[in-house]
């Protein structure tokens, strides 16, 4: 049965071409995941589909928070290196007093959160940097996260570099810091718990709050946002804060998932976490965009980076996999938002 | 009583004078029509009234109190909204979210990040339900209404700021017989509630119908204010176009020879825009093509160069069937178009004057070795800058450091340069002094006494009737009537110009 007579079984003739057209991606990579089922069916076991979401749950952190900046036609350059940066700042306070290369040898036993505050306000902070440049001097979102990807990573290296740690990975985590990102409550992950509130908590800012609305409606036409009123200095600079707070959080449970953290952890995960938006329909011309629309979009690249693997595909062709995937999501975006002549 | 008095406004742009010590009166509770040409300063004085341009001279007075209007929030906060022609709505997000953007009512006090979705819904509703727009949910969807509904929400939106006066531009362009009817029982219950509406609008059985007041202007000054049941249509034109025609144009002798170009029952894909278009343009004749803004005769001309699409209609060249589906194609035709907005599609303001004079032809200037030929780019642009007497410090200046009437000619002459055998000029003296004007009617009538042919769209009546030895004029999408430049008059055009139009 092909997709179009799939859908005009669900939908009825009208609504079928429609419904092709809208979700023409999301059909694709179903075949594809139904494809590589076909091939090795021992992928749809439960393990596998916990795994997937273990390794969804930073990603769908992270995509949420670079969704808040595509919403508005922009995108976080700077995402990556964000999630370094948070990494190594949480993780070089956080080892165990009897790990040998000890960041800050004479460090006591602080409390898990200061270390993880401290790290999502400096991704914080960088956001709002970027919102205040957006709004303020007019720079394109592109430039501007382009300049403090460089800045991020520089200061992250300078930080890492610090004697004693001379650019050493960062290991010996502590326990009660790696179960946040790789313990769980009976069968259930922690880290997916934790994708899971993040996730209520984003769609009710879109979907309850003023500043959500502003949030669309700044993305959607910012020049009927300008005439109604709103601030749209004060949206620009809320919305990169939460897109940095998101990603900066999303960086502390990596370093916590996988137990150690270097100044080049998270390095090209903004592309994921575009390419993953782009997939889950947030427009890139802004103002279009749903929090499931962004966990299916993730949940579906990270199924099919595990399935491509599973499979035994050569990870040379998985990106040229993904390239295309990417290229035809964002074709049909396009198509399905031009103007008709 | 008025409630609203704008007095002796003024307002100049770099080169025009777009208003000159123009008068307004609204009295509350009724609606106010105001006509004029295409540039005769409406828009410029509603712009100034919303707060989105600043006048020079002026004083407006709201409910009798001196008000100064210095941005558009302003104008909303006094009770002051205008529909725009394009509608400024967001087109994925809801109407209840659409009219309540920037003032969402919260949950639990003013200062709560919470909307109060019910309460939004509720306002919604029985906002629309007192204009009698029952037909529009407050949960649908801005994209998926047709643009009346739009409209309305738009209307419903101004109405929710409790606007005393609503200002309409052209707010029926793009409605159907029904709907403007909708609209305007939409207006006689607003007009109950004693709001004022100020409306815009080429329509004359329109302005009839629904205003009771009517102000004229006629370039950037105002004529008068009349009683709507007073006037006739033929008066409101009279009025209108009132001026005469002085020798502002070069004397030419006008040899129109054999057939140059025909389209033939050109219609768009767009069933709003133009349909069976048919005319014919011979060697040596200047062409004008006459008709309200709206009226589809840029997009005819965009299409005829292959800029825009056609669904059916034929093109022939000195007779013979040619097909034109890009402006590459158009060129290699022999045609140029110089078109509307100079800024937007015409110069480079960024590149020097010769580079936007040899943009167009750049290809000639390829040597054996691929390389272009400076020496002969620096030659010819120089040429142009002395043939056209452009007036620019040299060649190498930025273009836009120019006047609009000197871009204009550098853009003639990088289409003269690639030297075509049609010229299409889509309203090539549009903000340009009188003198650069007279200019640019000489190098038409060169083109024309050389044996090339001239096609001429314009909103001025005394250049289109000075200029040209036919004019075709176009009303809503179709050629409404050809008629001889020499046995014509402003009325006439007026008239045809309307023909299809309400």
């Amino acid at each position: 049965m092909s997709a179009n007579s799939l859908a005009y079984t669900l939908l009825g003739k009208r609504t079928a071409k429609q419904f092709v057209m809208d979700k023409a991606i999301f059909l694709v990579l179903l075949l594809l995941v139904i494809v590589i089922a076909i091939i090795n069916p021992r992928i749809l076991s439960i393990r596998v589909m916990r795994d997937v979401l273990m390794m969804s749950s930073t990603k769908v952190i992270m995509a949420l928070g670079m969704m808040f900046v595509i919403l508005t036609g922009g995108v976080d350059l700077g995402g990556g290196r964000t999630v370094g940066l948070a990494a190594v700042i949480s993780a070089s306070m956080l080892q165990t007093p009897d790990y040998v290369r000890r960041f800050y040898p004479g460090l006591g036993q602080i409390p898990i959160l200061v270390p993880i505050m401290i790290a999502v306000a400096a991704g914080t902070l960088f956001g709002i940097i970027n919102g205040l440049i957006v709004a303020k001097f007019k720079v394109p979102a592109f430039i501007a996260t382009l300049s403090s990807m460089l800045i991020i990573y520089g200061a992250n290296s300078i930080y890492f570099n610090m004697a004693p740690n001379n650019s050493q990975p960062i290991g010996g985590l502590r326990s009660d810091f790696t179960y946040l990102g790789s313990g769980s409550i009976g069968f259930m992950p922690v880290i997916i718990i934790f994708a899971a509130v993040v996730s209520v908590i984003v769609w009710i800012i879109l979907n309850k709050t003023v500043f959500g609305k502003n949030v669309y409606a700044v993305g959607g036409n910012p020049e009927a946002a300008a005439v109604s009123g709103i601030n749209i200095t004060k949206t620009l600079v809320g919305l990169f804060g939460l897109c940095g707070f998101l990603i900066a959080l999303s960086g502390v449970l990596e370093a916590a998932r996988t137990g150690g953290a270097t100044n080049n952890y998270g390095s090209g995960y903004e592309l994921d976490a575009i390419a993953s938006c782009v997939v889950g329909g947030v427009s890139t011309t802004g103002g279009v965009g749903t929090v499931s629309g962004v966990i299916a979009g993730v949940i579906i690249f990270s199924f099919i980076n595990y399935g491509l693997t599973f499979v035994g595909v050569n990870p040379y062709w998985q990106n040229i996999i993904k390239g295309l995937i990417i290229v035809s999501a964002v074709s049909f975006d396009i198509r399905k938002y031009v103007k008709k002549n | 009583m008025y409630i609203l008095e704008m007095n002796h406004v003024s307002k100049s742009f770099p080169g025009v004078k777009a208003l000159d010590d123009v008068t307004l009166q609204v009295k509350p509770g009724t609606v106010h029509a105001l006509m004029g040409e295409n540039g005769a300063g409406k828009s410029t004085l509603m712009k100034c009234l919303f707060g989105l341009y600043t006048m020079d001279e002026g004083d407006i007075s709201f409910h009798g109190e001196p008000v100064k209007i210095d941005s558009v929030k302003e104008a909303l906060q006094l009770g002051i909204s205008m529909i725009h022609q394009e509608l400024h709505l967001i087109p994925y997000r809801s109407v209840m979210e659409n009219i309540w953007l920037g003032r969402f009512p919260r949950k639990g006090g003013a200062k709560s990040p919470f909307i109060d979705h019910a309460t939004m819904y509720d306002m919604t509703e029985k906002l629309l339900a007192e204009l009698n727009l029952t037909t529009i949910k407050p949960t649908d969807l801005l994209r998926t209404l047709s643009v009346s509904k739009a409209q309305s929400v738009e209307i419903a939106k101004a109405v929710s700021y409790d606007s005393k006066i609503i200002i309409m531009d052209e707010p029926s362009s793009s409605l159907t017989e029904n709907e403007v009817e909708h609209l305007f029982t939409i207006i006689r219950s607003l007009k109950a509630r004693g709001v004022a509406i100020i409306y815009i609008s080429h329509k004359m059985e329109e302005i009839l119908k629904i205003s009771d007041e009517v102000s004229i202007m006629r370039d950037g000054k105002y004529v008068g204010t009349w009683e709507a049941k007073e006037l006739t249509t033929a008066m409101i034109i009279k009025r209108m176009v009132g001026r005469d025609l002085t020798n502002r144009f070069p004397p030419r002798k006008s040899n129109p020879g054999s057939e140059l170009l025909r389209i033939d029952n050109y219609t768009s894909p767009n069933p709003r825009s133009f349909k069976n278009v048919s005319l014919t343009l011979r060697k040596g004749e200047i062409l004008g093509i006459g008709g309200l803004v709206g009226s589809q005769r840029t997009e005819v001309m965009e299409a005829v160069f292959g800029l825009r699409l056609h669904s059916e209609g034929k093109l022939y060249i000195e007779g013979e069937e040619k097909t034109c589906n890009n402006p590459y194609e158009g060129k290699k035709l022999g045609m140029a178009l110089l078109t509307e907005e100079r800024r937007a599609t015409g110069i480079f303001p960024v590149l020097s004057v010769q580079d936007n004079l040899l943009i167009a032809n750049i290809s000639s200037y390829i040597k054996r070795n691929r390389l272009l030929n400076v020496s002969k780019m620096a030659a010819d642009s120089k040429k142009s800058i002395k043939d056209l007497d452009i007036k620019t410090p040299s060649a190498k200046t930025l273009i836009k450091s120019l006047s609009g009437g000197n871009q204009q000619k550098v853009l003639i002459a990088r289409w003269m340069l690639t030297t075509p055998d049609i010229l299409i000029l889509d309203e090539p003296t549009r903000g340009i002094d009188v003198g650069a004007k007279y200019e640019i009617y000489v190098i038409m009538s060169e083109l024309a006494a050389q044996g090339k042919g001239v096609i001429m769209i314009s909103s001025e009546m005394p250049e289109l009737i000075g200029m040209t030895d036919r004019i075709v004029v176009m009303s809503e999408g179709r050629v409404a009537g050809t008629v001889d430049s020499k046995n014509t008059n402003q009325e006439e055009i007026m008239e045809l110009a309307t023909k299809y139009v309400g």
